[in-house]
């Protein structure tokens, strides 16, 4: 018996490895050709050469036709203020649907859950002709407002977090005195960390991910673009052989932040998938 | 109230402004979407030809659409005034007190609370969303496509010719719409449960009691979906061109003599597409079902166990239920999620392989990376905008199936 157990266990083991490498072969592939000698997408032979880490010294100093860093710059700028305002919006929203009743406001949110189900392209010209007519297009302004003008729509896990407050902390507050406006800064925000955090790395990492709204919005003012849209354009056909190696180090450097928060937010990605359902 | 009123006033006169100042010359041209079209002149002194502005269609439709909301906010605001005004001669009638302004602005943090709070988000979204898409929704009744591109060309109204183009008329756009709007379902039903019983299955083995550093390998899997999607899925699609690694890596092991078509073959792209979208969704859901075996109630296994269930039993009986009936409402926003899954696809194949029957579009198209060539490559707004509204359509029925079955939407302030 004990030693079926430890045959499966084995078993078991070797099968998860494998599964483990094909899942992390296109990663090894990615930090790899970051350190290639060599140019060009398309190399016969798999290993490099010869490793360099000149791909990523170049990022930072050939910025004659692509300046990574000021694209760095304003992916950071552009994402830390859409983060902050759309944290604070949705929050805002979810607290107002969750605890506060008023006549409109079963109206609202179906209102906002059919808003919600349009595809976001179809609106992005008008959106790009609106920020046209009041001066903002091609600046990153435009590119906060169109992340976070957004926010009223994705209140939907932040409400079913509030919904689990016990509503006995609202009416003891009330009863010492405190108006709605306290409770929600004193009272419910403090007392939803998690999905502070949830909300506001989700926001964060938006901005770094998108590169869409970016091409609509920046169209060739290639200064400010962000590293998504940055890095789209090193590997269209024009500049893959050229700027190939330097795109991976690039993705590198782009990817270890957005890992890292990734892995932080795993455990309320699963709270936030399963809230709905788990109370019904 | 006196200096609420006063408020209400200045916000009107300002829409007053606004409307007639900068509203009127563009409302005015509402019905036809402008008459004048864009000329050029010979100027004899010169000898040069100018351009003589005309009127541009898409600003027209742009700002009546502003205008609108304007004039809507217009009467609203009067409505409040009169409200507000009968409120005052009432409580002056009783002999009560009429609130202080102050009073007013400390009920908005309390009893009108939602009014504050809701304030800025609502502008944002009828700016930034409802504004747009209804422009966008007006565009589909419209010929504003690459022939009739504003400021050089006026588009107009056209009534119902888009919808009925795409469902009877054309015949190119009726084949690439059904052709389209096929595949679209196949590759969600395909993706959605693909990735369903497969991550589950990872979940399960994962969580098996032998099996040891159990957060290390999710930890493991979900490296892969944490890379930004633009990077992983460039990287890929470059692997899979006739020069790039997969096929380089096979022809040096002789598997194969001549470089696959990944991406250039009807069926193995579609293949493809599906096979990678397994690399990106099944952590997804592993990690989903992961937190869902962790939260099952221990002691419904302890009584399945002294009811002499065996362990294959007790997965049929309790997890597999339990599993599904959890999951059942993300299942679906996943499969609408995959319905609209613009970067698996763009970022792949970019819809290709080209076909030459369809109305630019790929064989591997979605209506979502359909709607996206029409509006950014060829410009042709009013058939995006048509399909636009037809997808919108799916998922909304799609969603509200859903929303209306699932307990914890109607039953919400039960466990408050």
């Amino acid at each position: 018996m004990k030693r079926h157990k430890k045959m499966v266990s084995i078993g078991l083991h070797a099968f998860l490895t494998l599964l483990a490498i094909i899942w992390l072969i296109p990663v090894f592939w990615l930090v790899l050709s970051s350190f290639r000698a060599e140019k060009g997408a398309y190399t016969s032979n798999l290993w490099p050469r010869s490793f360099t880490f000149d791909n990523y010294i170049r990022l930072f100093t050939d910025t004659r036709l692509f300046n990574f860093p000021r694209w760095f710059i304003n992916t950071l700028f552009v994402a830390v203020c859409s983060c902050l305002i759309t944290t604070i919006l949705t929050l805002m929203v979810a607290y107002v649907y969750s605890r506060l009743r008023f006549r409109t406001r079963k109206g609202l949110m179906n209102v906002s859950l059919i808003l919600g189900m349009f595809p976001g392209f179809m609106s992005m010209i008008a959106i790009y002709h609106f920020m046209k007519a009041i001066g903002l297009d091609q600046t990153l302004l435009a590119l906060i407002l169109v992340y976070s003008g957004g926010a009223a729509l994705n209140y939907y896990i932040a409400k079913g977090f509030f919904d689990t407050i016990p509503r006995s902390l609202d009416e003891a507050a009330r009863i010492d005195g405190a108006n709605r406006h306290i409770i929600f800064w004193k009272i419910i925000l403090p007392n939803s960390k998690p999905i502070v955090v949830n909300t506001a790395i989700n926001a964060f990492i938006a901005p770094w991910v998108d590169f869409i709204f970016v091409s609509v919005i920046m169209k060739d003012n290639y200064d400010n673009y962000t590293v998504a849209k940055g890095l789209y354009t090193m590997v269209d056909k024009a500049n893959i052989f050229e700027y190939y190696t330097s795109f991976c180090a690039g993705a590198v450097l782009v990817s270890i932040p957005i890992v890292a928060l990734f892995i932080r937010l795993q455990k309320y990605y699963v709270s936030g998938v399963t809230a709905g359902a788990s109370k019904g | 109230m006196i200096i609420l009123n006063c408020l209400y006033i200045i916000a009107e006169v300002l829409l007053a402004i606004f409307f007639f100042r900068f509203g009127l010359k563009y409302i005015s041209h509402f019905g036809t979407l402008g008459e004048n079209t864009q000329l050029k002149v010979w100027n004899e002194e010169l000898q040069i030809y100018e351009r003589k502005t005309g009127d541009n269609s898409m600003l027209i439709l742009l700002f009546s659409v502003f205008t609108i909301a304007a004039i809507i906010l217009f009467i609203w605001i009067l409505c409040l005034i009169v409200k507000n005004i009968r409120k005052m001669i009432q409580l002056n009638k009783k002999g009560e007190h009429i609130l202080s302004f102050k009073e007013v602005l400390m009920d908005l943090l309390d009893g009108k609370f939602h009014i504050t709070l809701l304030a800025a988000p609502m502008i944002t979204l009828v700016l930034f969303t409802l504004l747009p898409i209804i422009f966008m929704v007006l565009i589909a009744f419209t010929n504003f496509d690459s022939s009739h591109q504003p400021p050089g060309e006026l588009f107009t109204w056209t009534g119902l010719t888009n919808v009925t183009d795409v469902f009877l008329g054309n015949s190119t756009k009726t084949h690439t719409f059904f052709g389209i709007l096929g595949w679209t379902v196949l590759w969600a039903i395909l993706a959605t449960f693909t990735n369903y019983i497969l991550g589950m299955l990872l979940a399960i083995l994962i969580n098996h009691k032998l099996v040891k550093f159990k957060k290390m390998w999710r930890t493991l899997f979900i490296i892969s979906i944490a890379i930004p999607q633009f990077v992983s899925l460039l990287l890929i699609s470059r692997a899979l061109e006739p020069a790039g690694a997969v096929n380089a890596a096979l022809l040096k092991c002789g598997i194969i003599h001549s470089p696959l078509p990944f991406l250039t073959n009807t069926t193995l792209a579609r293949i493809c597409v599906v096979v990678i979208n397994m690399w990106i969704g099944i952590p997804y859901t592993m990690m989903t079902f992961s937190g869902v075996l962790m939260n099952i109630p221990a002691e419904l296994y302890e009584s399945a166990e002294i009811d002499g269930a065996g362990v294959l039993q007790s997965f049929i009986s309790i997890t597999l239920p339990y599993m599904i009936f959890i999951t059942a409402p993300a299942t679906i926003t996943t499969f609408v999620g995959n319905i609209n899954n613009f970067n698996v696809i763009y970022l792949l194949t970019a819809g290709g392989p080209f076909a030459l029957d369809y109305y630019q579009a790929g064989k591997t198209d979605l209506l979502v990376t359909w709607l996206y060539k029409l509006t950014v490559d060829q410009h042709d707004y009013a058939l995006a905008s048509t399909i636009g509204i037809f997808i919108f359509m799916i998922v909304s029925i799609a969603s509200l199936t859903v929303y209306n079955h699932i307990g914890s939407v109607k039953k919400e302030d039960m466990f408050q």
